[in-house]
């Protein structure tokens, strides 16, 4: 048996680091890690509630805005503050943006490259040549459908500017609602932008995913999922409807609706120590540790009654019924692209819902204390923020991210997290560069930046987790 | 080829969406193929980050990606594109500056992590040990002909520097010998990164300020070019977020912020913060975001040179108030450092307000005015104020604003 040690896993947001245990050219183990760590848990207590929805933002640059969402919902659910029915269709609008602008850029940027041949200048040589089966025509097709990707994001981050003030890192979305109501010329002016981007997803994204997938129909059957999905629901719609899609879980082959209260972390191979090795998010007291023995990364355990959860646009699609085609790495790509498809077409649907001129923002004051918390799924799976105000501050909060959900460490009974659970068991034809632990890996669109959080305790807690 | 002088006028004059893509890119790309300058190498390395400025930098829209990729740069190494993983990702990085030592621009975004001798933040995997972000910096920065950092966290430690700062982040000129051009922003323009590495290429070290700033896109305060500054002027001021008026007192911090946001704008369209009917959060400040928070919540008291003022009772005291005097106080004093100073002796972390009581805001209301503040008196006006003023101004306007 021989270990091979990978960092950085490249096309991903910040540093991965991969341990693979290998017998021969199998996969035995898998032990990702998160090898950087800022803390913004600590940095909420004491602040003014409100600002969270702007400071959480600053965990992560490609979803900024859901950290934005979460943060506003958690502190509106402490305030009891009830948005206006055209807020939330605006917030649908800002989100829905980025989600379009995060999955052109994962399918495109990050993920596609391990299966072209991208042109041969820096930044993108070096570049393996391993396992590359398109034709030159099919090749040249997916690498100008990749820069055309580059700048269709850019007008999905141009649509998000237009109400959300500026992107990354938007200032529209505010605990209350939103900051811009809606008028006519700029909900124009985003129709405009995001008829382009549909016609993008439906010209090039979705052909080219297609052609993916009939030429690596061998991925349908690689890197499967724990099988056991989990969303907090996405777009909700105060006033009318649920969520757009569903909130729920889909466990040992059975479809539950979601009980937050089965929310739980695991610190057993985590750089964190507290007085109990696995904690309810509310009341989590850890500290982090850098040289516990047996940790192994800065990522906790998240586990949902006990299990290892799977989510994203496949868990939605597989929660919402759509989609059950299967759990592989390939699954994920064409059901990230899918979901890039509804969100546009949702969205120009809650263009026509707007009503220009209402009200979009409602004042409201801080109590002296509450609690709250803020779910919604971001782009790549469920991102919670459980938020405690006391004396009009901020006296604790908490973050749990997808990331931290699929690149879990394993937990005190051995399970594995969602992502080293895909990758054991596969066979490494390239041991240069692991192509296929990489196609594996991007397909779960992992995000590092997100992956550190922190808890602090001392009566009453203190607790962040990065996105 | 454009003249310094020329492109600085461009720079201030117009946004780079135009600029860039219709006379310096094709100016570039000419004196690049005369090979009357270099393609410029650049690694770019990723610390302590949420990727925002990777993200921003994706966002330019002339030149565009694929231009910048093919005909203005030579990046090397930014392990958002490149293909290959681990140490044969992490080998070209250290052959290129070995190659091209003396000669490569060396990017970092992120703030350096210290905490733990720097293990908080391990990036690579050499001989067998897992290497330290701030390691491989100063590695690399002793070869670097140029270090720019990029956004705010890698300038002054930003957002990941924020109290009580658990990683010990620190903004990548406290850790160089060396001199680091600072292009912050949380995150940058890509206009301001991509115009100061124009300016670096053809005429070399862009002149800086106090802060290394590049004064080409921060040398003017916020305030004096925001489209709202009439209403400053005239005292009328939102009372809640999403409100048309002028956001100072909902925390605006545009009157100690350097940049030109107002004129450039985002993502190519007419929207930034202000625009957007929320405050400026000063994001491009040494000290962001712990001197602006709360966001949301006016200055705290100041102590300007020759006076100390609480801007609030100042503003409400002086009725229409003048408050342009004093923005050229808090120009000033920013440039000697002494409010930088009280600013963050006094802002971190506030206690939000609860509403204030009827006897309270009775007092605000019988306020003198400070010494030395402007008057009312010496307001000259030759026309009435128009009625949305006299609505604007008084008791009950400022009484919501309390309850913030």
């Amino acid at each position: 048996m021989e270990t091979r040690t990978i960092i950085p896993l490249t096309r991903i947001h910040q540093p991965l680091k991969l341990e693979l245990d290998l017998e021969s050219d199998l996969v035995t183990d898998c032990r990702s890690s998160g090898t950087m760590f800022r803390g913004f848990e600590l940095m909420l207590e004491g602040r003014d509630p409100r600002d969270a929805a702007y400071l959480t933002q600053r965990i992560c640059g490609i979803c900024s805005t859901a950290h934005g969402m979460v943060a506003a919902l958690a502190v509106e659910d402490a305030c009891k503050v009830e948005i206006t029915r055209n807020a939330a269709l605006m917030r649908n609008l800002i989100y829905g943006a980025d989600v379009l602008q995060n999955h052109l850029r994962h399918f495109y940027v990050l993920a596609l490259p391990d299966y072209i041949t991208s042109p041969k200048t820096p930044p993108f040589e070096p570049q393996s040549s391993y396992d590359k089966r398109f034709t030159k025509a099919e090749n040249d097709k997916l690498v100008e459908s990749l820069w055309q990707a580059i700048e269709t994001s850019r007008l999905a981050h141009q649509m998000l500017a237009i109400y959300g003030g500026k992107a990354p890192h938007q200032h529209g979305i505010v605990p209350g609602g939103t900051s811009m109501a809606p008028d006519a010329d700029r909900s124009n002016r985003f129709r405009g932008l995001l008829k382009i981007v549909l016609e993008f997803v439906n010209e090039h994204l979705l052909p080219d995913v297609e052609l993916l997938a009939t030429k690596y129909n061998d991925y349908f059957k690689l890197g499967r999922g724990p099988g056991n999905f989990l969303s907090y629901g996405m777009f909700p719609q105060k006033g009318s409807l649920n969520p757009k899609y569903p909130a729920g879980a889909y466990l040992d082959g059975k479809l539950s609706d979601l009980d937050i209260s089965l929310v739980s972390e695991d610190i057993s191979h985590s750089w964190f120590n507290g007085p109990s090795v696995q904690e309810k998010p509310a009341e989590a007291l850890a500290l982090p540790d850098k040289q516990k023995p047996g940790g192994y990364t800065w990522l906790k355990a998240p586990r949902y009654d006990n299990q290892v959860m799977e989510m994203g646009p496949l868990g939605r699609m597989w929660l919402s019924g759509e989609y059950r085609n299967g759990t592989s790495a390939m699954d994920r790509l064409v059901t990230r692209t899918l979901e890039a498809k509804k969100v546009a077409q949702w969205m120009l649907e809650w263009l026509d819902e707007l009503v220009p001129g209402q009200p979009t923002f409602t004042p409201f004051d801080i109590p002296d204390s509450g609690s709250g918390i803020g779910l919604t799924e971001a782009m790549r799976g469920s991102l919670g923020h459980w938020v405690k105000i006391e004396n009009h501050k901020i006296a604790h909060y908490q973050i749990i991210t997808p990331t931290a959900w699929l690149f879990s460490p394993k937990d005190k009974a051995g399970r594995r997290g969602a992502v080293d659970h895909s990758v054991v068991g596969t066979r490494v034809g390239d041991k240069e560069n692991f192509s296929e632990v990489g196609r594996i890996v991007r397909s779960f669109d992992p995000c590092f930046s997100c992956s550190g959080h922190l808890i602090r305790p001392q009566g009453d807690i203190e607790e962040f987790r990065i996105c | 080829m454009l003249t310094r002088r020329e492109f600085i006028s461009l720079c201030a004059k117009t946004t780079m969406a135009v600029s860039l893509s219709e006379v310096l890119l094709a100016d570039l790309d000419k004196a690049i193929t005369a090979k009357e300058i270099k393609k410029p190498t650049i690694i770019w390395l990723e610390l302590g980050s949420c990727t925002g400025n990777t993200i921003s930098l994706d966002n330019t829209a002339s030149p565009s990606v694929k231009e910048l990729f093919s005909k203005v740069i030579d990046l090397r190494f930014h392990w958002i594109f490149m293909n290959v993983e681990g140490s044969n990702a992490t080998n070209v990085m250290r052959q290129t500056a070995k190659e091209k030592a003396g000669e490569f621009i060396l990017v970092i975004e992120g703030s350096v992590v210290l905490a733990d001798g720097g293990t908080w933040d391990n990036i690579a995997y050499e001989n067998g040990k897992l290497v330290t972000g701030v390691s491989v910096l100063k590695d690399l920065a002793s070869q670097a002909k140029q270090v720019i950092a990029i956004g705010s966290c890698a300038a002054f430690g930003g957002p990941s520097a924020a109290h009580p700062n658990p990683s010990k982040s620190v903004g990548v000129q406290d850790v160089l010998d060396r001199q680091v051009i600072n292009t912050p922003g949380c995150p940058c323009h890509p206009d301001w990164f991509l115009g100061t590495l124009y300016h670096l290429i053809n005429y070399g070290l862009p002149e800086l300020d106090t802060y290394n700033r590049p004064k080409l896109f921060y040398g003017r305060l916020l305030h004096d070019q925001c489209q709202r500054r009439t209403y400053f002027e005239k005292g009328i001021f939102a009372q809640n977020l999403g409100d048309p008026w002028c956001m100072f007192t909902i925390g605006c911090r545009g009157p100690r912020t350097y940049a030109d946001c107002p004129n450039r704008e985002w993502n190519g369209t007419d929207n930034w913060p202000v625009g957007c009917n929320t405050p400026c959060i000063g994001c491009v400040e040494p000290g962001f975001p712990d001197v602006s928070m709360p966001f949301f919540q006016r200055y705290p008291d100041l102590k300007l040179p020759g006076f100390t003022a609480n801007l609030d009772k100042a503003a409400l005291a002086a009725g229409i108030v003048t408050l342009g005097g004093l923005g050229a106080h808090l120009g000033a004093s920013l440039a000697t450092r002494r409010l930088r100073k009280n600013l963050t002796e006094t802002s971190l972390p506030l206690t939000p307000p609860g509403p204030h009581t009827e006897a309270q805001l009775e007092g605000i209301r019988t306020e003198t005015v400070p010494e030395g503040a402007p008057t009312q008196a010496k307001v000259v006006r030759t026309e009435p104020a128009p009625a949305l003023l006299q609505v604007r101004r008084p008791r009950k306007a400022r009484r919501t604003l309390h309850k913030q």
